[in-house]
């Protein structure tokens, strides 16, 4: 049987404007611009892009959708956007203005029936869940407001439980960001990914830690997940999106070329 | 020549807008009859679900208007499966201009659903709509409901199951996939069904 292709994901976390990047999300520091970072992933065959508006949540604030539709406008790869996007109207409003997918996340956990509500009304296709993860005292825990480190804390929400829930509630995929990896290109956290892919029948994207191509030929290996995203290794040129395709095909799993 | 894309709803019609905008075509997003019934060429794009959909295209008196279309008419991911007589999703009685049921996808440890991704596209059959798609080229899918394969198909996918990627039957047609998120061969197949002769 041919085995599903495995997606190489770019996120760009912006924040006023510009796309920064920091490690366990501290300290940011400013890696371009966003449009022309888009085009230059899409360029070297990024399956798809993420924009995160990272301080969206903490703020309060949400997307600036005239500047995700001249984004949109330039894409022929699918677009998915996150940060702060805590109503249905919101969600909408990025779809209607050429988003493909729309990450919730912070807003989720405060109000878990967002999810169904907004998978009624735009299809789970749309809905993507985004979780930011990190070991507690050997619970793998919640965390929100992770945009900012003065904001972020805890939830009373195990991971694996919140996952489960959120595939129940309409989600159609679960990107999973461990946070202790995140920015420090150390490799995706293949313990927790496993764990949570095998609770899962929705696609699960690895999210937090990748920092050479050979990280993402481990995560595939380690825990299957349907696709890989990163930002810094594509931001600061460790590798492209090309050199990770390469090595992830030479280890024989499919990926568009 | 102008195409008419039609508003149902809630979903990322803007993509398909953008698309057709980077094409140099003229194009309207109108959930109006008579101004669809006009158009040299209508788009489809589904969003949400089956049944949900139909409703709405009945509210809007829509379900007619593309019955009666004799110009071309494609509908994009869940506008393809609209084009079949019924969906399992939902139950839906859809609009009956190709033969066949859609059915769900059956999701495996292999093939998580809904099918999110890219997936290679395999010709059945030389088609206008083909014309300089490489074959075995990627296009991106999102659905949970698949399209059965026979007379109508003029590409096939696999993903868990083998399913109808691109179709076509008289004046309709469809593909399951989103062109307008598929690069070059989703624009190529969007430019050659705007080439289509009226």
């Amino acid at each position: 049987m041919l085995l599903p292709s495995k997606r190489i994901i770019a996120c760009l976390d912006v924040k006023d404007g510009r796309v920064v990047k920091g490690v366990r999300f501290e300290g940011h520091t400013d890696a371009g611009d966003p449009v022309d970072l888009a085009l230059r992933y899409r360029d070297e065959g990024a399956d798809e892009i993420v924009i995160y508006y990272i301080a969206a949540s903490v703020q309060q604030r949400t997307i600036d959708y005239a500047w995700l539709a001249r984004v949109a406008r330039q894409m022929d790869v699918p677009l998915c956007v996150a940060g702060g996007i805590r109503t249905i109207e919101q969600a909408i409003a990025c779809l209607e203005h050429g988003a493909d997918k729309v990450s919730i996340n912070s807003p989720a956990l405060e109000r878990p029936e967002f999810i169904d509500e907004f998978a009624d009304v735009a299809g789970s296709q749309c809905v993507v869940l985004g979780v930011d993860s990190r070991a507690v005292d050997g619970e793998w825990m919640t965390h929100q407001y992770t945009g900012d480190a003065s904001t972020m804390r805890r939830t009373p929400r195990k991971t694996l439980d919140w996952i489960v829930e959120a595939q129940r509630r309409g989600a159609g995929e679960i990107v999973l960001n461990c946070m202790d990896r995140d920015g420090t290109r150390d490799g995706y956290d293949v313990e927790q990914l496993a764990a949570a892919r095998k609770l899962l029948t929705i696609p699960l994207i690895a999210s937090g830690g990748a920092g050479a191509a050979r990280h993402f030929v481990d995560i595939f290996r380690g825990a299957d997940v349907s696709g890989a995203l990163a930002a810094s290794i594509f931001h600061f040129r460790k590798a492209s999106v090309g050199e990770v395709k390469t090595a992830v095909s030479e280890a024989g799993f499919e990926v568009r070329s | 020549m102008s195409a008419a894309v039609v508003k149902l709803g809630v979903g990322n019609t803007a993509s398909v807008m953008f698309a057709l905008e980077r094409l140099g075509a003229a194009a309207t997003l109108t959930d109006d009859a008579s101004r669809i019934a006009e158009a040299d060429r209508i788009i489809l794009p589904g969003v949400g679900a089956a049944a949900h959909a139909m409703r709405l295209l009945r509210e809007k008196g829509l379900c007619d208007v593309l019955a009666r279309f004799t110009r071309p008419l494609l509908g994009i991911c869940l506008g393809q499966q609209l084009l079949y007589e019924a969906s399992e999703e939902g139950d839906a009685v859809t609009l009956g201009l190709i033969p066949g049921k859609v059915t769900r996808l059956p999701a495996s440890a292999q093939t998580p659903s809904p099918h999110m991704g890219w997936t290679k596209l395999e010709a059945k059959r030389e088609h206008a709509l083909l014309e300089g798609v490489a074959d075995n080229a990627y296009a991106y899918f999102v659905h949970s409901y698949v399209c059965p394969v026979g007379e109508a198909t003029i590409a096939t996918a696999e993903y868990g199951a083998r399913f109808s990627a691109l179709v076509a039957r008289g004046n309709a047609f469809g593909c399951q996939f989103h062109p307008e998120r598929s690069g070059a061969a989703g624009a190529r197949v969007l430019q050659n069904f705007l080439s289509l002769p009226c």
